[in-house]
């Protein structure tokens, strides 16, 4: 069994269905003989407030959160919220963003500047982050990106030891009936065609 | 996942990753829990989701969803002493609301047995403050165990219970946000469903039940106290509390729950590690195990997430026996708040024993301040209607007391709806006392549908009684919404299927109310009127705001196959005035770098509660459009 410690922060807007993807990668580990551990947000904040999930795999790990600074990974679902999951990463990180943009409060009233993926980038180069910037693509649901980023990183075997096979078993154990099929068929038709 | 309700009664047992809160309804099938009541409150409504997860037709156990803590623990307790053994599960502040009942509990004798498991809230991730119920335990001479992963909620659990049964006491099981969440890899043992007895065994022979004045309640106390000693003694020799032996004579950790494994995390990288006593029962305090522990080491490290609950004791019991071990307890007031997570315990051990550890790894620099997100009402809620139109009818100066709910939300930025809170089902006598002597500022008090049954009506009958002087605004959403859309006694439905609708204007009505007045929240020129006229009058006045929750009604129209509405777009006729983005808010608004204002396809639900806020008349539905819901 491998021993190598990965720690791997996610972050997104309540609603984006942050908890279904955690819940697959940590399936997914498990499938792979990974020893995993983890927790989601809930309450108050899943309305549309910042929501994160920490997953540890390794036989090391105790808490089921991450220190701050210390992901070895950040896995975000939105451009704001990949800024905001940088805090959590480790220096020469790994980040990897779907970039589609659900602006905070204040950047909707106008108090705040619009963020650009430009400035992501060149927080990344500074931190010597290796940054991985999903291109939105287009969804029949806007609720299916989490499985859009799963297909990215399962095509790009993000996460060591996990395969493309494994997240499609904890997929199996997670949903049922038409709303399998649709992530499946997304799923499959991403991990072939994303290069 | 999807096979849970199946594994959770599997008499096979097995491993499954589960979170805390689910993990302790295996354990409540395998201790043949009979009764199990709840009001929602995070971090704990998702045990009652895992128990829905159960085939109604195969489901051991009866729950309910009670009308608040309080009833609940009622419920829940009538059960026991009637040979059933039960469980009630709530949040932190709950159990200020079941207080009055609680209290009582260890005086009784429940020949069931009766588990009370709480869910603290330590960093006040979902609550109005952070409290420490470990206090209660102490006030109320009742047990209380703390597990620290979800594979100890699951066998504190059961031990819970079975101790309960056996001592015929109350055993209260107090979990924490992260304790609930935190996921993990179970093993489930087998087990064998228990032939089950349905005969009432209330027998008043068991008791007294009845502790009043004197005669009665001293010996109930003092019954309660012995039944805590001998607890306390269980406790010193329980498996429950595990010492982590490092072999160090100098540095002793006394620590419990979740701070114990953030601990370990810290310590992954100590140079010198301390040994560790891990507290499973942590009331009443393992004395003769603490005092131990206390003589092996020269200094002991007490380790608790919020306040010196365990602290204190140790400290009076160094002075009882008489030993100089020196006892390091909270050292500023930093150590009293928020959760100990890794980092923060981290911190807390370099400012106890800097030496046992490594220099501090150095932290990306300059974290990034980016703009805070924090929660909001969805797109299409009917609050934010609501909200938007009732600013427009009040006065700068006028006084709004906000309640518990989604509709708490209305007081963030741009709306400022609500500018004191307490908890549930304040709003209304907070609002008569901002009455007393105010003649020139009105009152609007707000309030929601699930709190107005839980704890609103109490200050809502006052007002009549007592002839208060303000106007109460009830966001009827007709769902218990922010936990997670839990029915309530105005929907229709319990838990368990079918009930009658307890409709709460006729209960208005019934307690003598004649000024109310029932508006749908999407209509905003009506609302606003309504509020106008309702504040203006003199007297108790009630205004009902109303609409689905869209967040609920758009996902059950979606699972039964219908297609979403179409959304909405700005036309040309755009003046960029921005009340859309400014004043009404809803998120699915968003700002491109010319100043100019797009909609965001991710989040429009094609509800048009928008439309009639532009002046320019310029959002309208996308075509084939019929209109909004």
């Amino acid at each position: 069994m491998p021993s190598t410690k990965i720690d791997i922060y996610l972050i997104g807007v309540g609603g984006q269905g942050i908890g279904l993807l955690s819940e697959v990668i940590i399936r997914a580990a498990d499938y792979a003989g990974l020893p995993v551990r983890g927790t989601d947000t809930h309450g108050l904040a899943q309305r549309g407030g910042t929501v994160s999930s920490c997953i540890r795999i390794g036989p090391r790990a105790h808490s089921a959160l991450i220190q701050a600074g210390c992901a070895d990974m950040v896995i975000a679902l939105e451009r704001n919220e990949a800024l905001r999951g940088l805090n959590q990463l480790k220096t020469a990180g790994t980040l990897i963003y779907y970039d589609t943009q659900w602006q905070p409060l204040l950047v909707r009233l106008g108090k705040e500047p619009i963020l650009r993926a430009e400035d992501i980038s060149a927080e990344c180069l500074r931190r010597n982050i290796q940054e991985y910037r999903i291109e939105p693509t287009k969804l029949s649901n806007p609720k299916m990106q989490n499985i859009a980023l799963l297909a990215s990183i399962a095509k790009n075997s993000s996460i060591p030891n996990i395969t493309p096979a494994h997240y499609e078993q904890a997929l199996n154990d997670l949903l049922e009936g038409n709303k399998l099929e649709k992530n499946l068929v997304l799923f499959h038709s991403l991990t072939t065609e994303l290069g | 996942m999807k096979q849970l309700g199946e594994l959770l009664i599997s008499p096979h047992g097995g491993q499954e990753i589960v979170m805390g809160n689910t993990a302790i309804v295996r354990a409540m099938i395998e201790s043949n829990v009979r009764v199990a009541t709840s009001y929602p409150g995070s971090p704990t409504p998702e045990i009652a989701a895992a128990i829905a997860s159960i085939p109604k037709d195969k489901n051991p156990l009866y729950f309910e969803f009670s009308t608040n803590e309080k009833v609940a623990t009622e419920v829940a307790f009538g059960a026991s002493i009637n040979g059933h053994l039960s469980t009630v599960f709530f949040k932190s502040v709950g159990l200020n609301v079941a207080a009055d009942t609680f209290v009582q509990l260890g005086h009784m004798e429940l020949i069931g047995g009766m588990v009370i498991v709480l869910g603290d809230d330590p960093g006040a991730n979902s609550s109005q403050n952070e409290q420490d119920n470990r206090h209660y335990a102490r006030l109320a001479y009742i047990p209380m165990l703390e597990p620290a992963t979800p594979t100890e909620v699951y066998t504190m659990f059961k031990e819970a219970a079975r101790l309960s049964i056996e001592r015929r006491m109350p055993v209260i099981l107090r979990l924490t946000t992260h304790v609930c969440h935190a996921k993990e890899k179970v093993n489930f043992t087998s087990w064998r469903s228990q032939p089950t007895d349905n005969s009432p065994l209330f027998n008043p022979d068991n008791g007294p039940y009845i502790p009043l004045t004197t005669k009665l309640v001293l010996p109930l106390k003092r019954r309660a106290l012995e039944k805590l000693a001998l607890f306390s003694a269980h406790a010193d020799t329980s498996s429950l509390n595990t010492l982590v032996d490092h072999g160090n004579s100098t540095y002793g950790v006394l620590t419990m729950g979740a701070a114990f494994q953030s601990l370990q995390d810290v310590l992954e990288k100590a140079v010198v590690k301390p040994n560790i006593l891990k507290l499973g029962i942590i009331h009443p305090l393992p004395k003769k195990l603490v005092a131990d522990f206390l003589r092996q080491h020269m200094e002991v490290k007490v380790l608790e997430e919020l306040d010196d609950f365990i602290e204190q004791q140790v400290k009076a019991l160094a002075q009882e026996i008489g030993i100089t071990t020196k006892i390091i307890g909270k050292q500023d007031y930093e150590d009293w708040l928020n959760e100990y997570t890794p980092e923060k315990v981290d911190a807390i051990m370099r400012k106890t024993w800097l030496q046992l550890l490594p220099p501090l790894a150095e932290l990306p620099n300059h974290p990034l301040q980016w703009s805070a997100r924090p929660a909001q009402m969805c797109p299409g809620c009917g609050h934010r209607s609501a909200f938007h139109a009732i600013k427009q009818a009040l006065g700068a100066d006028d006084i709004t007391v906000a309640d518990i709910g989604c509709h708490t939300l209305g007081i963030m930025e741009p709306y400022k709806m609500g500018q004191i809170l307490l908890c549930m089902g304040h709003s209304s006598g907070t609002a008569a006392g901002l009455s007393l002597f105010n003649t020139s500022r009105k009152v609007v008090a707000f309030l929601g549908d699930s709190t107005f049954f839980h704890a609103g009506l109490p200050g809502i009958i006052n007002a009549v009684f007592n002839h208060h002087n303000f106007t109460l605004i009830l966001l009827d959403n007709g769902t218990t919404a922010m936990t997670g859309h839990q029915d309530h006694p105005g929907v229709g439905y319990n838990f368990n299927g079918p009930t009658d609708k307890i409709s709460i204007r006729r209960l208005l009505e019934g307690i003598g109310i004649t000024n109310i007045r029932e508006i749908d929240a999407y209509a905003q020129a009506k609302l606003k009127e309504a509020v106008k006229a309702a504040i203006a009058e003199e007297g108790f006045k009630v205004v009902i705001a109303k609409h689905p929750c869209m967040l609920k009604l758009m996902s059950e129209r979606s699972a039964a196959g219908n297609p979403p509405p179409p959304q909405v777009e700005i036309t040309e006729d755009c003046n960029q005035n921005y009340t859309c983005i400014n004043s009404f808010a809803c998120p699915t608004f968003q700002r491109d770098t010319e100043g100019g204002v797009w909609v965001n396809n991710d989040l429009c639900i094609g509800d048009g509660s928008c439309k009639q806020t532009c002046p320019a008349k310029a959002i309208i539905h996308k075509a084939r459009s019929k209109g909004g819901i």
